[in-house]
């Protein structure tokens, strides 16, 4: 079987614009979670969010390109330029329709349809030419496609709040089935509008001040935005343009609840788990780092915290665990690419991020929880969970390359 | 029983998907195998047929929504308020 390795890495939160940024945060235990400035907040009875800050379209892009991007379509190119350039990858000759785009989006591009709607209902104005083709849920891999000149095989994959998982998984299957030699894989998403979190706000589980993970007196989550996409490819391909590998893309383990639609169960987590682990042929003791889905409601953490036991053993209160969703938010179908990328970060600096705004143990989430500071550690192998509403669940596993 | 507590007990048989004859005021809402999505519906529907704001959260319920008891007192003391004295 092909191995596939990554060796290019894009990532825009509310953390930073690029990795320097985001590993920058991270490292300092700075939150990027404050009050929400894209439109008036006073409406929202949780009236935080993580945005991506000091971002401006035309630094990106001029305006007859950006006028036909969605924020989350933007973040994606952010991220894929970040990437690629980081890889050294050039799509040039017969690579380029080597090569797949596979993006999750839990949404797809629903400021715009947001501002469209708003105006048409409100006023009976017609609607913008470009709302459909902004708001499409590709529109994402779409721009990634045009703005790298990548012919391959390219889609989103939506599994809301696992899609950047499920889309490394499905980018790794491609490449090891030999479809494409080159995959630009993660998520991408841009939720925070009005009617969003209007929506969020109804189902009662966002927190109104702070995410606090796995902590005793934690009130739910806060949402996030942004990108994380990755340069995938097979080891020959690596090898063969010497380029320098990150880490090896071990296993992505997936599996479905079949339960509840918004309420975890302990079985599919578990079940994701296990299924990395057998993928990546790895014992749960090689396992250095756990990058949590720790939502910061009651019911995930402490349902991940029995499937961290459940799949982990003695183990389970060893090694590290966090949820960096404490500092860039909940990134929804973008989740699983930003909080691999702040795994990767965290394997290269030998710097566990940590878990912010702990207060005090919750015993239902009894783990080895890196808290409120970074902890040193060497990680050659790290896990990070991504378990999404309608009982979707995705696992990737990533290793040090030794060869 | 008070139109308000037959009005909750509607709500309550409508969105819990629960057989009305089984909805007493004693009766548990996990008894009756209302799952957490059904109470944020009945939340929901109470404010909008009341006119009320509810202060529940699943992670910190402000409000007391054990018992089909529990949620008329909510919505009792929730619509007396809201009058003016």
């Amino acid at each position: 079987m092909r191995r596939v390795v990554i060796t290019g890495l894009g990532v825009v939160s509310a953390l930073g614009t690029n990795a320097a940024g985001n590993w920058d945060s991270l490292a300092a235990a700075r939150s990027g979670i404050a009050p929400i400035t894209l439109f008036p907040n006073d409406a929202l009875t949780a009236k935080v969010a993580a945005e991506v800050k000091g971002y401006n379209t035309l630094d990106h892009f001029p305006e007859k390109q950006s006028a036909f991007m969605d924020r989350f379509a933007q973040f994606a190119v952010v991220a894929a330029r970040e990437a690629v350039g980081h890889s050294g990858i050039a799509f040039d000759g017969q690579l380029k329709s080597r090569t797949a785009v596979v993006v999750g989006s839990g949404v797809g591009g629903i400021t715009t349809l947001d501002e469209n709607f708003e105006r048409l209902y409100k006023n009976g104005l017609r609607v913008h030419p470009f709302c459909i083709p902004r708001f499409m849920a590709n529109a994402g891999a779409s721009h990634v496609s045009m703005a790298l000149g990548i012919t391959g095989p390219s889609f989103t994959v939506a599994s809301a709040c696992a899609s950047a998982n499920h889309a490394l998984g499905v980018a790794l299957q491609m490449l090891r089935a030999g479809a494409v030699d080159v995959a630009l894989s993660g998520g991408s998403e841009a939720t925070i509008t009005f009617g969003t979190m209007k929506g969020w706000e109804a189902l009662r589980v966002m927190a109104p001040d702070a995410c606090r993970p796995f902590s005793a007196g934690r009130r739910g989550m806060v949402l996030g935005e942004g990108a994380g996409i990755f340069v995938l490819e097979t080891l020959e391909h690596a090898k063969a343009r010497g380029a320098a590998i990150l880490a090896e893309l071990m296993a992505v383990g997936m599996s479905s609840d079949a339960g509840d639609l918004t309420l975890p169960n302990l079985e599919g987590p578990t079940a994701a788990m296990r299924a990395a682990l057998a993928e990546a042929a790895m014992a749960p003791e090689a396992i250095d780092y756990i990058n949590a889905h720790g939502t910061g409601t009651i019911a995930n953490d402490a349902t991940e915290t029995k499937a961290i036991h459940a799949v982990f053993g003695g183990h389970a209160r060893a090694v590290p665990v966090s949820s960096t969703k404490s500092a860039h938010g909940h990134g929804l179908g973008a989740a699983g690419a930003i909080e691999l990328a702040a795994t990767l970060l965290a394997m290269k600096h030998g710097v566990v991020p940590a878990t912010l705004n702990y207060v005090e143990p919750d015993p239902a989430c009894d783990l080895n929880l890196v808290v409120n500071q970074p902890r040193e550690a060497r990680i050659d192998a790290a896990m990070s969970n991504s378990f999404a509403f309608g009982g979707l669940n995705a696992v990737v596993i990533v290793r040090r390359f030794a060869g | 029983m008070s139109d308000l507590a037959s009005n909750v007990y509607d709500i309550i048989a409508k969105n819990g998907r629960v057989d009305r004859s089984e909805i007493r005021p004693d009766a548990k809402l996990v008894d009756l195998k209302i799952e957490s999505l059904d109470v944020v519906e009945i939340v929901f529907a109470l404010e909008e047929k009341f006119g009320i704001e509810i202060p529940f959260d699943a992670a910190q319920p402000q409000v007391k929504f054990e018992t089909v008891g529990d949620v008329v007192a909510a919505v009792e003391g929730l619509v007396a308020a809201k009058k003016p004295a």
